[in-house]
């Protein structure tokens, strides 16, 4: 097993150390000289050449990377050009927001995906499969942040049912900071309970085939014992590499729908950080989001291996 | 056919023989052929665009602000008086190209990579597996709305960013299927006579992984519909007042209460087009799958 996570972390040096020239290139796509934005309207030739020492742009570009990279593994990020705050403070601060909203996406998205997914497999070619495959193909069709907009206009403008917009941390406020969430993680957990259900349902399906099923209903065991027990407990072990493509959807997710109900989370710090043209913050936002992927597929792959005993022994 | 007949059938009768069938499953998919005229439906006003008799998408009218559908403008109007029909129409244009030439940039750039990757191995497959597993640790949207905003916000720039991150997905694809026909028999026949590695690839290689790519494709354009729906959402992909369904639905947001009609049109065009692409990708995939015609 230490074996196996060794051979994975090195697999995952060099694709951390291309994602990080990539997110440095970034900076370079930039049009114009950004030291000229920085130097103001009067651009003092010395203010211009102060500027271009204390960032190093002196330099060839290949130091500059270096000398970047060594600032990121001591955990400087930069400084945000709006805030004046270190990049990865400001992370800091809005994460536990998107982590709340994440959270309570996923439980929307167990709650609708896995048991869809069982049921579709179960009844296959039925009435009840067809009905849940037609909700988990428009699940993925339909793009979040509409779905979200009709659901404040029907929930939020003309029921009054929940708030629109705004953040309650659940410390101050447990009661508003539910309400305040329960929208936006409703549309989050939509999408990601579409992928869940589709790929529960070809689990449970592969499995269904297999030989033990077979003797396990010979045995005389209830439907529900072979299905919950024996059957997806085995599907489960394929549905544990998806944590890392969930990972993925709930920040993508989460930029769109923290930016239609106002949470003031990582994802609209990234979209606020775009318009302020505060590159700095961008350059952290995808770097952290990268290495949380990487960091994600890697203990996917071990419970994968945990999971699934014959492949114990190989590793 | 006899047996002896069938097995010894060149690779591209088999291809042919296979297509055909492909073709008639295809058209028994009633989904893949719901998918297809929802495709067709939208393509058609996309292309139609400007010879129909329609306002133009742009003109303001002070005078017809934010009124409910009508005989005079089907759909209503937008907060400056414009036309939504004629926005909605001259909208499908801007999602539809921003779908389909993102993936086409996609597919000329990742495919290529992704045949030289599985085909030739070694060192460059590590580099370009590497570079490949870079890109794919960015959720596509992040590195899309990265990409986007480093670029500058435009239509042209979406497209770029769109295609860079869906490219992952089509060289690992493109990789995988190489590596599993380059060690069929007629490839070795073919390096066997002497054949240049660009021959090889072009006539036995491309013509045996293009089905898989092709249905990816078609799945990727919902994707990149979708993605270029949330970045004019954004304010990073079509700039105004140039029509399209995201940007349209980021304007509409601040009129709930006002004019709800704004909202329900465009999200309602994203969810039938992108629904189309996937039924559509999803009957090719059922009809292409090698298990069902073999």
């Amino acid at each position: 097993m230490l074996r196996y996570i060794g051979k994975r972390l090195l697999i995952a040096i060099p694709t951390l150390i291309i994602v990080s020239i990539f997110v440095f290139s970034l900076q370079k796509l930039l049009p114009g000289d950004p030291i000229l934005v920085m130097a103001g309207e009067d651009r003092d030739p010395q203010v211009i050449e102060y500027l271009r020492e204390k960032y190093r742009l002196n330099d060839p570009v290949v130091y500059q990377y270096f000398y970047w990279v060594s600032d990121v593994l001591r955990g400087d990020f930069g400084i945000s050009l709006r805030t004046n705050q270190p990049v990865l403070t400001l992370i800091k601060q809005k994460l536990p927001v998107t982590i709340q909203l994440a959270l309570m996406s996923m439980i929307f998205a167990f709650a609708i995906g896995i048991p869809a997914g069982i049921l579709s497999a179960v009844k296959k070619g039925t009435l009840t499969d067809y009905i849940a495959n037609i909700v988990a193909l428009s699940g993925l069709s339909i793009p979040n942040f509409w779905l979200g907009i009709m659901l404040i206009l029907f929930v939020s403008v003309r029921l009054r049912w929940l708030p629109a917009s705004g953040y309650e941390s659940p410390f101050v406020d447990p009661l508003r900071s539910f309400q305040t969430m329960l929208m936006p993680s409703f549309v989050l957990g939509t999408a990601i309970s579409a992928a869940l259900m589709r790929h529960t349902r070809s689990a449970m399906l592969g499995v269904l085939q297999a030989d033990f099923i077979r003797t396990a209903r010979a045995k005389g065991l209830s439907e529900w014992v072979v299905i919950l027990k024996h059957t997806f407990r085995n599907a489960l072990i394929p549905i544990v590499t998806l944590s890392a493509l969930i990972f993925g959807e709930l920040l993508a997710g989460a930029v769109l729908t923290e930016q239609i109900f106002t949470i003031p989370g990582f994802g609209k710090l990234i979209v606020d950080a775009v318009f302020n043209r505060d590159y700095a913050v961008v350059q952290g936002m995808v770097l952290c989001t990268a290495v949380g992927f990487i960091l994600m597929n890697l203990v996917a792959d071990m419970l994968y291996v945990l999971l699934n005993p014959r492949l114990r022994g190989q590793s | 056919m006899t047996l002896a007949a069938t097995t010894t059938a060149p690779p591209a009768a088999k291809a042919a023989r296979n297509e055909s069938r492909a073709w008639r499953k295809l058209k028994s998919n009633k989904s893949a052929l719901f998918g297809s005229v929802l495709v067709f439906f939208f393509v058609s006003i996309a292309v139609l665009a400007p010879v129909l008799p329609i306002q133009s998408p742009i003109a303001t009218d002070w005078g017809a602000v934010r009124q409910a559908p009508s005989a005079a403008h089907w759909l209503g109007t937008d907060e400056i008086g414009r036309d939504l029909f004629s926005r909605m129409v001259w909208g499908a244009q801007a999602s539809l190209l921003a779908g389909v030439v993102s993936v086409i940039i996609t597919v000329i750039v990742g495919v290529p990579l992704g045949l030289i990757s599985g085909y030739f191995g070694g060192w460059t497959d590590q580099l370009i597996s590497r570079a490949t597993d870079a890109l794919l640790a960015t959720p596509f949207l992040i590195l899309a709305i990265a990409l986007a905003a480093f670029l500058g916000p435009s239509l042209t720039n979406a497209m770029i960013a769109i295609a860079l991150s869906a490219m992952p997905v089509f060289i690992r694809l493109t990789r995988g299927q190489v590596l599993a026909v380059k060690t069929e028999d007629y490839v070795e026949g073919a390096r066997a006579i002497g054949l240049s590695h660009f021959r090889i690839i072009a006539r036995y290689i491309l013509p045996n992984v293009f089905p898989p790519i092709l249905v990816q494709a078609t799945l990727s354009i919902a994707i990149a519909i979708i993605a270029e729906a949330s970045l004019s959402f954004l304010g990073l992909g079509q700039q105004p007042p140039a029509p399209s369904w995201g940007s349209m639905l980021n304007v509409a947001k601040n009129f709930l209460e006002q004019a709800p009609w704004m909202a329900m049109w465009p999200g309602a065009a994203i969810f039938l087009v992108v629904i189309g692409f996937n039924l559509l990708g999803d009957g090719l995939r059922d009809a292409l799958d090698p298990r069902e015609i073999d």
